[in-house]
């Protein structure tokens, strides 16, 4: 099997995960200049509840098959999500719009550990697995292997992150999106009623962290009340790779990180004489996350740091 | 009846007054020049009759109705719009753009096209510069932008906040005319310049603000002419 290849494949797969979630973080930086720490949480309550809703639909002896029922299971779990964002943004954030910004932080934080203490208490503390109804067919790309649902989950995170695009640049919604951002307060005066443009975003990124947390699980075959925290770092990574408040720079930083990340796993074994193994992935995203902030503050296609930050 | 009835308005930030009760009008189809030296209060004037700024005292009214609960985003939706200080363009989106986030409270698409061709029609080096980002252009041209959107927004009363400012003489004199060029299109407009001299030229009425308090007003002609006035803002 080619180790590279493989690798590459692999960090794919996870860096469109990766860069579905950073968009959310990015969107919401872009608009208000917040780093919406419990966005992994939201990824977490999408996984949560569609394993919820599925596990529901088999017991209950429903016999579909099981692309449909993850369908079922997004259908519930996606306007949870973009409720659950709207709903933290109305409470947490709007109240501190125009506090200090380390307040706002500060709420983000202790809101990701609000949200994770709810999903134990909904869920318990244990790994909950994700109900065996999607078959892993391997197809094989030049010695190297991909799944079907690997395969579905790039070229979902693809469409997605491509109609998003098409939201923010060629409609009216993304204009005055676009517009909020560079300057509320002149948005506002030409009419963008500014509170209801926040909390698409706030939204559009929850729907959009559903569909990853979901992708997570499947991929996984797992989901737990902890999870959100190491994806959302990890998207977060992303999204300063690439550049934060910017769209393609999410896109961009989340695929190569995700490659990064698989390749360092792949390789850290030989590189370290097998003094480390691969569960050592983790590191190298952080390694990412203290090079670009030493070496490019403002990311791969940022312009500079946005003065607010 | 006035098209801008104004008595007795007060603002505050914190503790320090800015405006300190002060009356004015604006009949419809006028061009009003309001003037005063640096922090006299003509900027929080302008943002409080949008609604950026709330008042803590005196009344408004704008088409025989009061705009005490008129939500900030939607003073454009009655007519009022502001040209802010510093042009208030959206940079990173092109020229194109920016001109129909003038028309986002409108809903007659066929119609917003129209006013934008219309905008490209008053200032054609805006339509060569079309997909352009705002952010790239001149001073003067981005003043044209901000025209060309406050008048695709379809304002009853326009209010300009030093449309001249850092600006060289030639586009000064530029901007002048399109101001003249949007006053005979029937637009409504107040005027707040450093530049007293040529604001008054082209204005029916002028006020004189000082610290907060209107010291003087009256026909343009009147003020240009007198001896205050030209000490202490012709720089005569
Ligand atoms: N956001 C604010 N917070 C506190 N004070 C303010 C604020 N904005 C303006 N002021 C104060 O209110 C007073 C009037 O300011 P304003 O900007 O209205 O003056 P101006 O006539 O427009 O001056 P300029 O010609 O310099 O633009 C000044 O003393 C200013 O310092
Ligand atoms: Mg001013």
């Amino acid at each position: 099997m080619d180790i590279f290849l493989q690798q590459i494949l692999n960090g794919l797969v996870l860096g469109s995960i990766y860069a579905l979630i950073a968009l959310g973080y990015t969107m919401v930086y872009g608009i208000m200049g917040l780093i919406n720490f419990a966005h992994g949480e939201v990824v977490m309550f999408g996984a949560m509840v569609t394993i919820t809703v599925i596990s529901l639909l088999t017991s209950a002896g429903v016999a579909l098959p099981g692309p449909v029922l993850v369908l079922i299971g997004l259908l519930v779990a996606i306007p949870a999500c973009m409720l659950l964002g709207f709903v933290i943004e109305r409470v947490a954030y709007r109240p501190l719009r125009n506090a200090p910004k380390l307040a706002p932080l500060i709420t983000a934080i202790g809101l990701s550990i609000v949200l994770q203490q709810a999903a134990i208490l909904i869920w318990g503390r244990n790994y909950i697995p994700f109900p065996p109804i999607l078959d892993h067919e391997t197809i094989d790309v030049f010695g190297a292997t991909i799944t079907q649902l690997q395969v579905g989950i790039v070229v979902l995170c693809i469409s997605l992150m491509v109609g998003l695009l098409v939201v923010v640049e060629k409609t009216k919604l993304g204009r005055a999106m676009r517009a909020t951002s560079q300057n509320p307060a002149v948005a506002g005066l030409m009419g963008v009623n500014v509170n209801t443009i926040i909390s698409a975003t706030f939204v559009i990124g929850s729907a959009l962290g559903a569909i990853a947390g979901v992708m997570v699980a499947t991929n996984y075959d797992q989901a737990h009340y902890y999870m959100g925290f190491m994806i959302g770092l990890k998207a977060f990574t992303a999204a300063v790779l690439g550049g934060i408040g910017n769209l393609g720079g999410a896109v961009a930083g989340g695929i190569l990180l995700g490659i990064i990340e698989s390749l360092g796993a792949g390789y850290i074994g030989d590189l370290t004489g097998g003094f480390l193994g691969s569960h050592y992935q983790d590191i190298f995203a952080f390694m990412v996350l203290i090079a670009v902030l030493i070496f490019r503050p403002s990311g791969l296609l940022g312009e500079k740091m946005a003065d607010r930050a | 009846m006035s098209l801008l009835e104004v008595k007795n308005l007060q603002v505050s930030y914190g503790g320090i007054q800015a405006v300190r009760g002060i009356d004015f009008h604006i009949n419809k189809g006028e061009l009003v020049t309001l003037i005063g030296a640096n922090g006299a209060g003509k900027t929080t004037t302008l943002k409080t009759l949008v609604g950026m700024v709330k008042k803590s005292g005196g009344t408004i009214h704008f088409d025989g109705k009061e705009t005490d609960n008129i939500a900030s985003f939607n003073f454009v939706r009655n007519g009022l719009v502001m040209v802010p200080e510093g042009r208030g363009i959206f940079g990173k989106l092109t020229v194109e753009e920016n001109l129909q986030m003038g028309g986002y409270h409108r809903n007659d698409k066929d119609g917003i096209q129209r006013d934008i061709e219309r905008g490209y029609e008053l200032f054609p080096r805006l339509k060569e510069r079309q997909k352009q980002l705002a952010g790239t252009l001149s001073g003067g041209e981005q003043q044209m932008v901000a025209m060309a959107r406050a008048i695709i927004s379809q304002p009853k009363l326009l209010l300009l906040d030093e449309p001249s400012m850092g600006l060289a003489p030639l586009i000064v004199e530029k901007i002048f005319e399109i101001i003249q060029m949007v006053a005979k299109e029937g637009v409504t407009m107040l005027l707040v310049e450093q530049n007293a001299k040529l604001a008054l030229e082209v204005s029916q009425r002028g006020y004189v603000m000082e610290s907060g308090r209107i010291t003087m007003s009256g026909p343009a002609q009147d003020l240009l002419a007198d001896e205050r006035v030209r000490n202490a803002y012709l720089g005569e």
